[in-house]
């Protein structure tokens, strides 16, 4: 057993906080926040040379080989500087899914395109009123000759609307919960049919929702096997979730020391008000959250990869699959509780300032709450933990 | 022991209902319920309504034109309004410089400010805290100086977190009038017009994009020396005066009957696994414990208001505490129940323009959250309630 970090992550980690430090303050996610596609193409850019786009991909598949450690890097920075680019929808979602279930010819084009950060891509699997239940899709697949005519709709698309490729969740057989009979399409989102609707959302980043009018894809877009789709969907959303676990660990990490600042430079009744012993106990209990989230992560981290290598399980173990399914749903409940709590005690000891929009703890407030709704809230894991 | 409300009272609520039924604009009641966000004009024209009916300010006594409603009254008046989707009236006039005005006003000040107030005809801020002064309010900094010829007080300073200042026709202000003295004893309880030369209202958003926040700045600003209420030096205790009216109204009993109503509305429309959210029985259960909580609050307000004629204790920071962390329960409740849906942020939606994502209800849920953070903060933090309970309940 050992949970440290060896010389190449502890550099990725140093080189991730020099270029947080020199090139993603606040204010510059602010301005990000801002633009048209609300990220940065320029930082997108720069992950790719840092070699961020394909740190998780097999090296057969051009990656490079990242493991859970690597990720955690990654993702608690991103959680650090509330970054905005599309690291979960593109690499983690989109490419997971293309990682699993992609032919030699699909992943060369498509994660060689995501490793360059020319392409977008988002993970189009929810559905309106499926409540984060993945096996819940009422959109259709169905087959026209060399073809395959999409129609339906999904609903938060993560980075949907900035995304060249959509990988699409659709059915191919069965009734509307059946985790048997759905197919993953990679769709191109200017397709004919595709309209998107764009929006912001209120922790500062972009989702969409997404329908599908008849839309005519090649057959050669159908990724993996027909109609068995769902253990990778299952998978790549682990993955997702362990990732979101290690960004709000990064984002907790940032936000209490924030606080912490504030309340030992903030003086009132002629004392800083840290001095109270009611802040100081609920500051060491914000603190003993973040750690335990931490723990809870890194256990995400290891039974969620990716992508699978040699070492790990492999998706179709059902040992591990159940194995995965619990310890990933049990880091979301606990982190989707912690955070919330943090969220609120950093609001409430800065007092008004916490309300302001100007302050940066007030947007990482909302991030670390919100991240409860992304992938399956704490309900919807604690239903999933009973039943693994 | 009785827990009914008396033939007289029962009578009063009818008539309250009555009126709200002929008289509260449905488009109005729609945006408070939906959680809309709401603009002057929603606020201004409810008011108008209640001062045609003498209503505004029912609970003042009747020599300043009030209606003389006794403490059950304003109660079944709060609670009314509130459920029924009424905006809340803007408390700054009518009830914390009013109480303040009629107990240590001139004749003059009775005289105009409060028939503007009960007419509706001026929109009153709160200048109390400064980026130095929150919960120690005491250690304000605006300064006021008397001019040469002694007719006016020259101002000079910031207020902050103003509400609404930007609506403002009138602030009453705390100002420091001398350092020689304790803290509190330096401070002046001044009526500010918020056209006098030299203001300036620099607004700000809070943390849900929304504008009701402003920063106010003070440059040699001229305010006539009688627009100073009591003595000069007072307005300390003026200040603290004027928090014993808060008593019930804190609790937002109202307020958070309607919220679990819609709560439960909301509930019952969303669906998990196939079934309605509201069967749910994790869910439920959450709404039950909020249910209870309120019960509690009830029963607590009801021992408040039948014990009348005490002055106004610490229960007041009992009711506030108790009264914003259930407001807070089911704002956190209301954003669970969208799932999903709490997550797009389309402001136009939360104004009504637009449709946004997902359910109608599920657009404003995630904003109203995070914008009620604030009422654990203001009106007395509730470490401070827990403080001052802490001191005078329990002698710690
Ligand atoms: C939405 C909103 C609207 C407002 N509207 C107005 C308005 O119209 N007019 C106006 O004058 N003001 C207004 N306020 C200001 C409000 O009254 C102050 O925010 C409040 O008094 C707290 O002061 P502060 O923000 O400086 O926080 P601080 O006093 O700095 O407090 C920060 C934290 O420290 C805690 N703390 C402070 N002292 C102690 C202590 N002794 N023991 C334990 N804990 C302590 C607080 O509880 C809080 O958690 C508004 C505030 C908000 C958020």
């Amino acid at each position: 057993m050992d949970l440290s970090f060896n010389d190449d992550q502890k550099q990725l980690q140093d080189a991730l906080a020099k270029y947080i430090e020199r090139d993603y303050g606040f204010e510059r996610r602010r301005a990000y926040q801002g633009t048209a596609e609300g990220f940065s193409r320029e930082v997108w850019a720069q992950f790719a040379e840092m070699g961020l786009l394909s740190l998780p991909f097999a090296e057969s598949d051009g990656g490079l080989g990242g493991g859970a450690a690597e990720m955690l890097v990654v993702m608690t920075a991103i959680g650090n500087a509330l970054m905005v680019e599309p690291y979960l929808a593109t690499v983690v979602l989109a490419g997971g899914a293309i990682a699993r279930a992609g032919s030699g010819a699909q992943k060369a084009e498509l994660l060689g395109g995501i490793a360059e950060g020319k392409l977008i891509a988002a993970a189009a699997f929810e559905e309106p009123g499926a409540r984060f239940n993945l096996a819940h899709v009422a959109t259709t697949a169905k087959k026209a000759g060399a073809e395959y005519v999409l129609s339906g709709s999904k609903a938060v698309v993560l980075h949907g609307g900035q995304a060249d490729r959509l990988v699409v969740s659709a059915r191919t057989s069965g009734n509307v919960a059946d985790e048997k009979g759905i197919s993953l399409f990679v769709v191109d989102r200017k397709a004919r049919g595709v309209s998107v609707r764009d929006y912001r959302t209120i922790d500062g980043l972009r989702a969409a929702d997404i329908s599908l009018d008849g839309v005519h894809v090649p057959a050669g877009a159908l990724l993996g096997a027909e109609g068995a789709a769902f253990e990778v969907i299952d998978a790549v959303a682990d993955a997702g979730v362990a990732a979101l676990c290690a960004e709000a660990v990064g984002v907790m990490e940032s936000l209490n020391r924030q606080t912490l600042e504030y309340i030992k430079g903030r003086q009132q009744f002629g004392v800083p008000i840290g001095s109270f012993q009611v802040l100081q106990h609920r500051a060491v209990d914000m603190f003993i959250h973040a750690e335990q989230s931490k723990s809870m992560a890194y256990l995400a981290a290891i039974k969620a990869p990716v992508v699978e290598n040699s070492a790990g399980p492999s998706v179709g173990e059902a040992a591990s699959v159940k194995e995965r399914r619990r310890s990933v749903s049990a880091a979301k409940v606990h982190i989707g509780n912690s955070g919330r709590v943090v969220a609120q005690d950093a609001i409430q000891m800065h007092g008004g300032m916490g309300m302001t929009n100007e302050l940066a703890a007030a947007h990482y407030a909302k991030r670390l709450t919100m991240i409860d709704f992304v992938l399956g809230d704490s309900a919807h894991h604690l239903s999933r933990f009973e039943a693994a | 022991m009785d827990l009914n409300y008396s033939a007289q009272e029962t009578a009063f609520r009818d008539e309250v209902r009555a009126f709200l039924r002929d008289n509260l604009p449905a488009e109005v009641s729609r945006k408070v319920i939906e959680h809309r966000h709401l603009k002057r004009e929603d606020y201004m024209r409810w008011q108008d309504i209640l001062a045609a009916r003498g209503w505004l300010g029912g609970h003042w006594p009747k020599e300043f034109g009030g209606q003389g409603w006794n403490h059950v009254q304003a109660h079944i008046f709060d609670e009314e309004t509130a459920l029924a989707g009424a905006p809340r009236v803007v408390p700054f006039g009518v009830n914390m410089v009013a109480p303040v005005i009629m107990a240590f006003g001139s004749q003059q000040q009775k005289d105009t400010w409060l028939t503007g107030i009960r007419t509706n005809k001026h929109w009153w801020c709160q200048g109390y805290s400064e980026p130095g002064a929150g919960s120690d309010l005491a250690s304000l900094k605006t300064r006021a100086e008397l001019s040469a010829d002694g007719t006016h007080y020259v101002i000079n300073g910031q207020k902050t977190w103003t509400t609404m200042a930007h609506y403002a026709d009138m602030m009453f202000c705390l100002v420091r009038t001398t350092n020689e003295k304790r803290k509190q004893e330096g401070i002046s309880f001044l009526l500010i017009d918020m056209k006098t030369p030299g203001i300036t209202v620099r607004p700000f958003l809070t943390l849900d994009e929304e504008h009701s926040l402003n920063d106010v700045f003070f440059d040699n600003v001229r305010v006539p020396v009688g627009n100073r209420v009591g003595e000069e030096g007072k307005g300390w205790t003026y200040a603290k005066y004027l928090l014993g009216f808060e008593r019930t109204v804190v609790a937002a009993l109202g307020f958070s009957k309607r919220e679990l109503g819609t709560l439960k509305r909301i509930a019952a429309s969303e669906m998990r696994g196939g079934r309605p959210l509201a069967e749910d029985a994790r869910f439920s259960a959450k709404i039950a414990l909020a249910e209870i909580e309120l019960m509690a609050l009830d029963m607590t307000v009801m021992r408040v208001l039948s014990s009348r004629g005490k002055a106004p204790g610490p229960e007041a920071s009992i009711l506030k505490i108790k009264g914003t962390e259930l407001q807070q329960t089911i704002t956190e409740l209301m954003m669970e129940a969208v799932g999903p849906y709490a997550v797009p942020f389309v402001p136009e939606a939360i104004d009504g323009n637009d449709d946004g994502a997902g359910p109608a209800h599920a657009a404003p849920l995630a904003a109203t959250y995070f914008n009620w953070r604030k009422v654990t903060i203001f009106g007395g933090s509730n470490e401070i309630q827990r403080n001052i309970i802490s001191k005078a309940v329990l002698g710690l």
